[in-house]
């Protein structure tokens, strides 16, 4: 039973209490429905949460600015060919002070879906964020990114334009920034669309979201030809958080309400609101260049590798390259 | 039965036993012949049949229609680097497997066998011309130069080498991106990669990147992008997304030439697109006029 089939039983649990209205019955049925809450909604598997980061009620990028910063101003376009509908950038205030939130939005209907592209951004979106991340760097702003997309549009409009050089540009010139950058996934990150936003000082991650190289059926059927096999790619892929957490792919992890963030927004928002304060005070005591230096420094060490030693074959090769 | 049949009959029955004798002999003929795998290959422009012994000598190229075949890295290094100057940098990684995926180690042991390679990526110090520079190759034949942890430490070394060394970097690519069997860590190399560009741009040091075919995926929307000058072999196929992947989406076929070096050079992603035969002059040409900028 994955936990699509187990919200739909708990949806039926708590219809149930809405037509008994009061009585003892109800405070029964309550309890049931906080025991099942408990033990079936807290042990989530790798698919499980691959759902739930692609729920169709799931918070969007636009309600969490909405949320954090009321006064929000939406800014438009490349400058170079048109405005992307899947990136949406622009500057506000949380608590006070300035941000640049620059974030990848999913439509909740199928209208708004075809607007945004389905959150896949072509070359202008992310040439559009990297204006707006020069820009924030000029006024010395803080730049928050969020993540939720399932990867960067492949189509021939965005091959004529360049998706990979793009792309490419966006990490070189997010790696050069001074200013503090503090990536969020929210929902799904999928290869080289979401790392374009997600090189940042601190990259966050909402407990049930996924970050991958791709998707779980891309990966099945490149490995095993078989695109059925998807719960087995999410397992072996290791894209939840905690698993992130452990490579220290990410830096920290914001707690989801009991069956996912849609259950309970206002409670999401605010632990992400919390999340992103707490991560920026401790950034803002760095200087230009210690962030700068920060940020290289931990892309640096990704990987997972070993190197064979040659100091214990007594100076055979000293050369550190 | 009359005579006539017969002699027919005959004719048949001796018709068939020469057929049966010259299959048995081609069949004996095919088996003496003991071709080794991969001397002949067909060409794919000109589908003609070319002997590969003389087309490495011929470095790669067809006689016929002149398309550039996919290279290995060790022949790559001997056409493009002076005679014996090439000193090969960051050896000794191992790849290791932290998805714990089946067979990858295999699969590795095998390629390192078949390429006599240890990764994807072979990095150095080299002279062209006499002039000095770091070089690095990928080698398209190793799991196709796919790039995962190994390949892109081995790139962010290059460019810390030439940082160190204060020298100009060239790259020949040549991947279909980032190594799925690794995951997560495979996507981040782009990061990494990107970064050391970053930081080796930043002294003021020179970066051509050659983009050969294939650039696909993880890599052109990295390293393979940010040359300071771009330079592409003729037919290369470069792009982010996959020609399969592409169709698969939008649900049409795609037009002639699409995603070739010459449509980047049309759209303008790419600075020239130079053959194989005058890559050595150019490479020469545009470290000599750089060599000025660093006295």
């Amino acid at each position: 039973m994955n936990i699509l089939e187990k919200e739909r039983k708990l949806n039926e649990l708590l219809s149930q209490v809405d037509k008994l209205g009061k009585g003892d019955s109800v405070l029964n049925l309550k309890k049931e429905i906080e025991a099942y809450k408990l033990n079936e909604m807290t042990k989530l598997t790798a698919w499980d949460r691959v759902l739930l980061a692609r729920h169709s009620s799931r918070p969007r990028a636009l309600e969490y600015i909405n949320y954090l910063s009321p006064d929000f101003i939406e800014l438009h376009g490349d400058r170079l060919f048109r405005d992307d509908k899947s990136i949406v950038g622009g500057i506000g205030t949380i608590d006070g002070i300035p941000f640049t939130i620059i974030a990848q939005q999913k439509g909740n209907t199928i209208e708004e879906n075809i607007e945004r592209n389905f959150a896949m951004p072509h070359p202008e979106g992310y040439r559009k964020a990297l204006r707006l991340m020069k820009q924030a760097e000029k006024f010395k702003r803080p730049i928050i990114t969020m993540i939720d997309t399932p990867g960067a549009y492949p189509g021939i409009g965005a091959e004529e334009r360049g998706q990979g050089q793009a792309i490419a540009m966006n990490l070189l010139e997010m790696s050069n920034l001074t200013v503090p950058v503090i990536a969020i996934v929210i929902g799904e990150g999928g290869s080289g669309g979401a790392l374009a936003l997600g090189l940042a000082n601190k990259v966050l991650m909402l407990e049930n979201s996924i970050y991958s190289i791709l998707s779980p059926e891309g990966y099945a059927t490149i490995l095993w030809k078989d695109s059925s096999k998807a719960i087995k790619a999410a397992e072996v892929m290791k894209l939840t958080s905690y698993d992130l957490k452990e490579f220290e792919i990410i830096d920290g992890i914001i707690k989801e309400p009991l069956g996912g963030a849609h259950f309970d927004r206002e409670e999401t928002f605010k632990r992400t609101k919390k999340a992103i304060l707490d991560e920026y005070f401790k950034l803002r005591r760095l200087s230009g260049t210690e962030l700068h230096y920060q940020r290289n420094n931990k892309v640096r060490n990704y990987g997972f590798l070993q190197r064979f030693n040659y100091e214990n074959l007594g100076g055979l090769n000293n050369d550190k390259y | 039965m009359n005579d006539i049949s017969k002699t027919l009959n005959k004719r048949k029955t001796n018709r068939q036993k020469i057929k049966l004798i010259h299959e048995e002999g081609s069949f004996v003929k095919a088996q003496n012949m003991d071709v080794p795998k991969g001397l002949y290959e067909k060409c794919p422009s000109c589908q003609r049949t070319i002997n590969m012994k003389k087309n490495i000598e011929n470095d790669y190229i067809c006689k016929h229609c002149g398309n550039h075949f996919r290279m290995r890295a060790i022949d790559r290094i001997k056409y493009i680097v002076d005679n014996d100057t090439f000193i090969e940098k960051g050896i000794g990684f191992i790849t290791l497997n932290p998805l714990f995926q089946d067979g990858y180690e295999e699969k590795i042991a095998k390629y390192k066998l078949a390429t006599n390679l240890n990764e994807a990526y072979i990095y150095g110090y080299g002279e062209i011309h006499g002039q000095p520079c770091v070089i690095g190759v990928m080698d398209s034949y190793f799991l196709m130069g796919s790039m995962g942890s190994v390949v892109g430490e081995k790139v962010a070394k290059t460019f810390e080498y030439g940082v160190y060394k204060k020298l100009p970097v060239i790259i020949f690519t040549a991947s279909g991106g980032a190594r799925m069997q690794e995951g997560i860590f495979s996507l981040m190399q782009m990061a990494k990669t990107s970064a050391a560009v970053a930081k080796h741009s930043k002294m003021g040091l020179l970066y051509i990147s050659v983009l050969t075919h294939p650039t696909t995926g993880g890599v052109t929307a990295s390293f393979a992008s940010l040359g300071d000058i771009i330079l592409a072999e003729p037919n290369a196929l470069i792009g982010f997304a996959g020609p399969r992947v592409i169709e698969q989406t939008i649900n049409e076929k795609l037009p002639e030439g699409f995603q070739k070096s010459e449509f980047l050079l049309e759209k303008g992603f790419i600075d020239q697109v130079v053959h194989r035969k005058d890559l050595k002059d150019m490479l020469t040409k545009i470290l000599s006029i750089h060599r000025r900028s660093f006295i």
